[in-house]
């Protein structure tokens, strides 16, 4: 059931990866289009994988296959056995007319012994909304918003994180930042992390391996050799590639919140 | 001033029934269904049609009926017609069906105007035990299912990840309205039915912080607007049900200079 993911060129690690959500060769064919044909992918303990593709591509059937949500005409979906997975979806829209603050909407997804005040105040601060408890939900911005459901996943001790357009409504240093906190949140914690993504400039910096979706799957593997393949540079344009393929040259170190230049072969716990 | 037992009785059938159906109400409001459950109301004749086929108590036959047709109403999807049509069909259909099964029945007088309105002033010891423990059971499984529930209200995918059993859950919801429903009406009658569950929930609304203040502030909104309503039937002879429902309106247009202003 659980196919070894078939890197190009990806950074293996030597020992077996644990495998956490596998889907083989999965089709699904929703009202009159065959959404996806053939597609399939994986994700390890301590992996993050990013999936991307045009829109229409399937990304987000693929995702809810994988979670459960749907279920494939053909092809198989496993699930490593007692996985807690945390699951922010694409959009959130909580009507108006339900009163709601951060506090009470973080206790929503976990039993109430698991939803203590102290609890939640760890993963808000966690993702950096710690002042967000008593806030009006609505009322928040969109990026506080997508940190708010980020926490509200890490309040179930994930194993893995499953992540639908985390970016989205949120400007382009804000985009960054997300995905920095999401890495250092894969880093402190071993979680394996599935995101969806269309903007492929930033989420390259923080992920280990591409999925590149059309369907089936174009290519996959670590994102420079990805942003080589013919097939990607076909399905998103020269531009956009050769923009992506020079951004890892661009970027050979980043920043502490110190502003100290930190390489990136070293990874940096906070 | 002496208070007559039917108006005790009165009192106790619409504080019963406004316990369950103010809370429930708000998800109602939450969910955008004000108008399922209204249509919910519309099946009830034919409940009471069968209820004296069958020979058992019309407000049995009322709370088997309604809920079929909530059990329908939730799993009829058109790939062409809204949902709001659909319910229009089933609702409609099911007061056609109604009246014409009335009219059948030999030896049988419907008081419509009761039923439409609603007769509170009549109800007996009998119906107001009868709507005190389907009050409590709504309100039991509705304190018990909480969490879920407002999960899957919230976002109902997201609650499935978690592990919520979603499609348990929402049918649990649409039994509980069908029979808040069928208890309503003996109160406020068909037309006035969805009044009870969604003016004081929306009341509550702009005084609340969370879902759980809305629900509590709802049933008090609940009972004030069953209080005040008997009070203006008795004092100006205003027919029963209307006035519970125009205090309950009353008192929305209260909160909501309140929360203003505030």
């Amino acid at each position: 059931m659980f196919g070894l993911p078939r890197g190009s060129g990806a950074a293996m690690t030597e020992t077996a990866p644990e495998i956490l959500l596998a889907a083989e060769k999965v089709s699904i064919t929703l009202g009159e289009v065959e959404v996806l044909q053939g597609a399939s992918a994986s994700l390890s303990k301590g992996e993050i994988v990013t999936i991307v593709g045009p829109n229409g591509a399937g990304k987000t059937t693929l995702v809810r296959l994988l979670l459960g949500l749907l279920k494939p005409d053909q092809g198989t979906v496993a699930r490593k056995p007692g996985l807690s997975i945390g699951y922010m979806p694409q959009k959130l829209n909580v009507d108006p007319a339900m009163p709601m603050t951060v506090g009470r909407f973080l206790s929503l997804g976990v039993p109430t012994k698991l939803a203590g005040r102290g609890r939640r105040h760890q993963v808000l601060e966690e993702v950096g909304a710690a002042d967000l408890m008593q806030s009006p939900l609505q009322g928040i911005s969109g990026g506080e918003l997508q940190r708010v459901m980020l926490a509200r996943a890490l309040l179930r001790e994930p194993d893995v994180l499953v992540l639908d357009e985390p970016v989205q409504g949120v400007d382009i240093t804000g985009q960054a930042e997300l995905y920095r906190l999401i890495r250092n949140i894969r880093d402190a914690r071993g979680v394996g992390v599935l995101m969806v993504s269309h903007d492929l400039h930033v989420v390259m910096a923080e992920t280990d391996r591409v999925i590149c979706l059309n369907r089936h799957v174009c290519c996959e593997g670590h994102p420079e050799a990805v942003s080589r393949h013919p097939e990607f540079v076909q399905l998103f344009g020269d531009q956009v590639a050769s923009a992506i393929a020079l951004y890892p040259h661009h970027h050979d170190h980043s920043h502490d919140a110190h502003g100290n230049v930190v390489t990136q072969d070293h990874t940096h716990d906070h | 001033m002496i208070i007559d037992d039917f108006l005790i009785r009165a009192l106790l059938a619409g504080l019963g029934v406004s316990i369950a159906a103010a809370p429930l109400g708000a998800f109602v409001v939450w969910r955008r269904m004000a108008y399922f459950g209204g249509a919910l109301s519309h099946t009830a004749l034919l409940g009471v049609a069968l209820g004296f086929l069958a020979g058992v108590h019309p407000a049995f036959g009322v709370a088997v009926v309604t809920a079929v047709a909530a059990l329908l109403l939730s799993g009829f999807k058109s790939r062409h017609l809204g949902t709001d049509t659909m319910l229009g069909i089933i609702a409609h259909g099911a007061l056609a069906a109604g009246l014409i099964a009335i009219s059948m029945l030999e030896g049988v007088r419907v008081d419509l105007f009761a039923f439409l309105f609603g007769d509170i002033l009549s109800v007996g010891a009998t119906d107001v035990a009868m709507i005190w423990i389907g009050a409590i059971t709504v309100l039991a499984a509705l304190i018990y299912f909480w969490r879920p529930l407002l999960a899957v209200t919230v976002h109902s995918e997201l609650a499935h990840v978690e592990g919520v059993n979603v499609r348990r859950v929402e049918t649990i919801f649409v039994l509980l309205l069908a029979l808040v429903v069928a208890l309503a009406i003996q109160v406020v009658g068909v037309l006035l039915v969805a009044s009870m569950l969604i003016v004081p929930a929306a009341a509550a609304r702009e005084l609340s912080k969370t879902p759980e203040q809305m629900a509590v502030l709802a049933a008090v909104a609940g009972w004030l607007a069953v209080g005040a309503g008997l009070a203006a039937s008795m004092w100006f002879d205003w027919p029963a049900g209307p006035a519970i429902v125009a205090s309950s309106v009353a008192l929305y247009i209260c909160a909501r200079s309140v929360a203003v202003r505030a």
